[in-house]
């Protein structure tokens, strides 16, 4: 696979040169392919946060460098905007930057300092408020009077307006209900699904990584203590657990079967798989 | 960013001076300031220097954040000095070019009010750095006491400051990470002119006001859950007592600053 | 077992409103008793734990706190005296810069003596098990830190009751069981009656009972294995089921009958384990 974002050797330090100097992100190198759904974990304070903003170019590295599409994103810093253009960052609780007197203005600011104007600015706004599920009547109302959920939806979608070809999303569904959740991590895979742009997930929702992306970074510590598809990092699954990690509810169950002398293979962390392993243990001991 | 502003902050400790009653503190800093403005002469402002450095000692506070903390006057510090120093007239002159001259008193003049400046500045610096902001309004709270007689409403202020000086962090926080949300949309925050940049501010204050009054509303409710309904039968956790050290420190900044003013007077 | 909290027939309308945010809610919640309200956002749910201090006043019918109405102006003090609110965003409840005069607020307005309110703030620190933070900024906490400093403030009024209004709907995993464990040894050690307002499914497993609100109505009373095993009712109004209770209910469905109160992973592994022993 093509790599779109290659981060080499990322350290960041927080205060140099103060008694409370330390490293949020210590030497971290890892490359993400175009088009790939991948997954970042960790603890509050294990650097994720740190190390996101660094991809778009809000925070500068104190060591390293990040490529996009092969080029130093700090080679020009004049030019840092259009990289926050090309990798779209939605921050946590994204719905408390809404500032417009409506939700289709809202959505327009980014494009429109991006240059763009007219129809193509029309069409982008109309694009991502369809990505997002916003219905048309909702983009002349007041942002403040969509709902929690709703209002989220306009945030995500004020970023994926700009069209950018990365988007990072730091727990987007923190806070919402069940459905809430499930919805909109559908309108994202969706998205993912039609789009093919490469998403970078942050969730502290082991169930919601598991159902959703191709490959996981675990964090730990300013470090990445894993790298791997779902199956390779769950099958480590003691290993989370003993960093302080959650696990996916279906890894614990899966545990918990093998405990008890049952056949469950390392990487069995869905639901789904969890179904199936156990029809088939069932089959292989019907009575002969 | 924004977070290393300094607004009085606070250095906790134990010494002498974080122990003085905060009203005493107060007190001392009123007739520190008194004194500052009728020092008057070499011999008076090196009292007052003196008492700073020794005040300083005794808080044990680092000489280096006393120094930052002149960091945002410092503009202000040297308009004094040279506005005072090329159109001061009168003593010898030293030098003249135009309408600008340097005189002796030029030259005195220009010096004692940097220094009243610095001093001044560092003296209510060095209040806030030993008293934590909550006790600094207790204590004025306290000392403003017998104004709810004119009815002022004391208690409600002092809330008021103490509940500001709360969200002041989680305030500029927020704000740090608004600008980063709207930098990430593309906002430009830091070219233009002034019409632009003010307009570029729309995107960060819109959102700010918006979360200060949901938080204000949502405080108001959790202060009601926990049975708040005025200053009236309301007790403290601390109650701020006298002790005799506050006496004696009350004691010697008065001796101090009477000899500052008559040294004044005298124009030493 | 007396009755902590009684609601009667509860409608109410938020001005503007089109729709009534409680719909006849009709409940008892007894003393010492660990109860979850579970619902989707818009489902009620909020509104309800807002009724049990007077925060909100029904419109119609009536809800009582260990008898006194609430919507009597002059027992407001002594009601919300007894029953505690910890709300969802952490940063918006804490008054005070230090720690201590923090929880030292609420002894403070009821004109506690200062060595009483000394006692309560310690003894109230000690039991959220955040004894060293005494005198640290509150904003410089976790998010689970400051929740359980919001539970200290709380228990500085000696409540009889403690309602966490969605206080863990805003915190990471581990602040979450943080402030979890410490509400259930309150309720276990203390006898403390907690109302718990949450979407998190998986914080109802070991309650002892809960309820589950939709349209302003209560649709769901039990203890969790009862509510937890009704599947289909659950995903209708908008919530689901936990995963052990999700996997069974689908082994049930290709054909594998399993009990569907088998709530923690243990209990579930057990059961698959022996439905597969009984083949065999």
């Amino acid at each position: 696979m093509e790599s779109i974002l290659q981060i080499r050797h990322l350290t960041h330090t927080y205060s140099i040169g103060t008694p409370f100097e330390r490293d949020a992100v210590r030497d971290v190198s890892f490359e993400v392919g175009r088009g790939e759904f991948l997954g970042i974990i960790g603890h509050t304070g294990s650097g994720k946060s740190t190390l996101i903003q660094h991809l778009n170019g809000l925070l500068r590295p104190t060591e390293g460098q990040v490529l996009l599409s092969g080029r130093d994103i700090w080679a020009e810093p004049k030019k840092i905007r259009d990289v926050r253009f090309r990798v779209g960052l939605v921050f946590q609780y994204p719905e408390y930057q809404l500032f417009e007197e409506t939700v289709y203005k809202d959505i327009a600011f980014g494009p429109v300092n991006q240059g763009r104007q007219g129809a193509e600015l029309d069409r982008c706004v109309r694009d991502a408020a369809r990505l997002v599920g916003l219905r048309e009547d909702q983009l002349d109302k007041s942002p403040f009077e969509l709902s929690g959920g709703q209002k989220r939806r306009a945030a995500l979608a004020g970023v994926l307006a700009m069209e950018p070809d990365v988007l990072i999303l730091d727990e987007p569904t923190a806070g919402l209900d069940p459905v809430g959740r499930e919805t909109l991590m559908e309108n994202i895979r969706a998205y993912h699904r039609e789009q093919g742009k490469t998403i970078l997930l942050v969730s502290h929702s082991m169930d919601e990584i598991a159902r959703n992306v191709d490959r996981i970074l675990v964090m730990k510590s300013a470090r990445i203590l894993m790298d791997g598809t779902p199956p390779e990092v769950f099958s480590r699954s003691e290993e989370l657990l003993s960093a302080g990690l959650d696990i996916p509810h279906a890894a614990r169950i899966a545990i918990a079967l093998r405990r008890r002398g049952l056949d469950i293979p390392p990487d069995v962390y869905t639901v789904d798989a969890l179904e199936r392993e156990i029809l088939r243990l069932r089959k292989e001991t019907v009575p002969c | 960013m924004l977070k290393d502003i300094t607004l009085g902050q606070y250095f906790p400790g134990d010494t002498i001076a974080h122990r003085l009653d905060p009203r005493t503190k107060i007190l001392l800093t009123t007739l520190y300031i008194v004194a500052l403005f009728s020092a008057n002469g070499f011999v008076s402002y090196a009292v007052m220097i003196a008492c700073l450095i020794l005040s300083v000692r005794l808080a044990n506070v680092p000489p280096r954040a006393m120094v930052r903390g002149l960091r945002p006057v410092l503009f202000i510090i040297v308009f004094t000095a040279v506005l005072n120093l090329f159109f001061t007239p009168g003593g010898r002159e030293f030098f003249r070019w135009g309408f600008l001259t340097v005189t002796e008193t030029g030259i005195k003049t220009a010096l004692f009010m940097v220094l009243r400046i610095m001093l001044l500045i560092m003296g209510t610096f060095l209040m806030t750095y030993t008293t934590s902001p909550i006790s600094l309004t207790d204590a004025l709270e306290s000392l403003l006491n017998g104004l709810k007689r004119f009815r002022v409403p004391v208690h409600e202020l002092s809330m008021m400051m103490s509940i500001a000086l709360r969200f002041i962090p989680t305030l500029i926080e927020e704000t740090d990470k608004i600008m980063s949300a709207q930098k990430a949309r593309g906002a430009d925050l830091e070219g233009g002119n002034l019409m632009q940049r003010a307009k570029a501010m729309i995107p960060i204050l819109v959102p700010l006001f918006v979360s200060a009054f949901r938080r204000a509303d949502e405080l108001a409710t959790a202060m009601e859950c926990r049975c708040y309904h005025g200053g009236e039968g309301r007790t403290r956790l601390h109650v701020l007592r006298y002790q005799r050290r506050d006496y004696n420190a009350l004691a010697i900044g008065g001796v101090i600053c009477v000899c500052v003013f008559v040294l004044g007077r005298l124009g030493w | 077992m007396s009755v902590m909290i009684e609601a009667e027939n509860v409608r109410f309308t938020y001005p503007g409103a089109a729709s009534p945010a409680l719909d006849g809610v009709s409940v008892a919640i007894e003393r010492g008793a660990f109860t979850v309200v579970l619902g989707h956002n818009g489902s009620g749910k909020s509104t309800f734990a807002k009724m049990c201090n007077a925060v909100l006043l029904p419109d119609e019918g009536s809800v009582s706190v260990e008898g006194m109405d609430t919507r009597n102006e002059e027992l407001l003090l002594a009601i919300r005296q007894r029953v505690g609110m910890v709300f969802q965003n952490p940063d918006n409840q804490i008054v005070a810069n230090v720690v201590e005069e923090d929880v030292a607020f609420a002894p403070e307005n009821l004109g506690v003596p200062p060595d009483e309110i000394r006692r309560r703030v310690d003894a109230s620190l000690h039991a959220v098990g955040m004894d060293e933070f005494v005198t640290h900024a509150p904003h410089l906490l976790s998010g689970g830190q400051k929740q359980r400093i919001a539970i200290a403030g709380v228990l500085a009024m000696r409540p009889d009751c403690i309602v966490l209004d969605e206080a863990t709907a805003m915190l990471d995993p581990m602040g979450r069981r943080e402030v979890l464990s410490t509400v259930r040894r309150l309720n276990r050690e203390q006898g403390i009656t907690v109302l718990l307002i949450t979407h998190h499914m998986n914080e109802a497993e070991d309650a002892d009972r809960v309820l589950v609100m939709d349209d302003g109505r209560i649709v769901m009373d039990g203890t969790p294995k009862e509510v937890f095993s009704r599947v289909e009712q659950l995903r209708d109004t908008g919530l689901t089921v936990p995963e052990t209770v999700e996997l069974l209910d689908r082994l049930c469905q290709d054909g594998m009958p399993m009990p569907l109160d088998a709530l923690s992973v243990d209990e579930c592994a057990d059961a698959i384990a022996n439905a597969l022993a009984r083949k065999g």
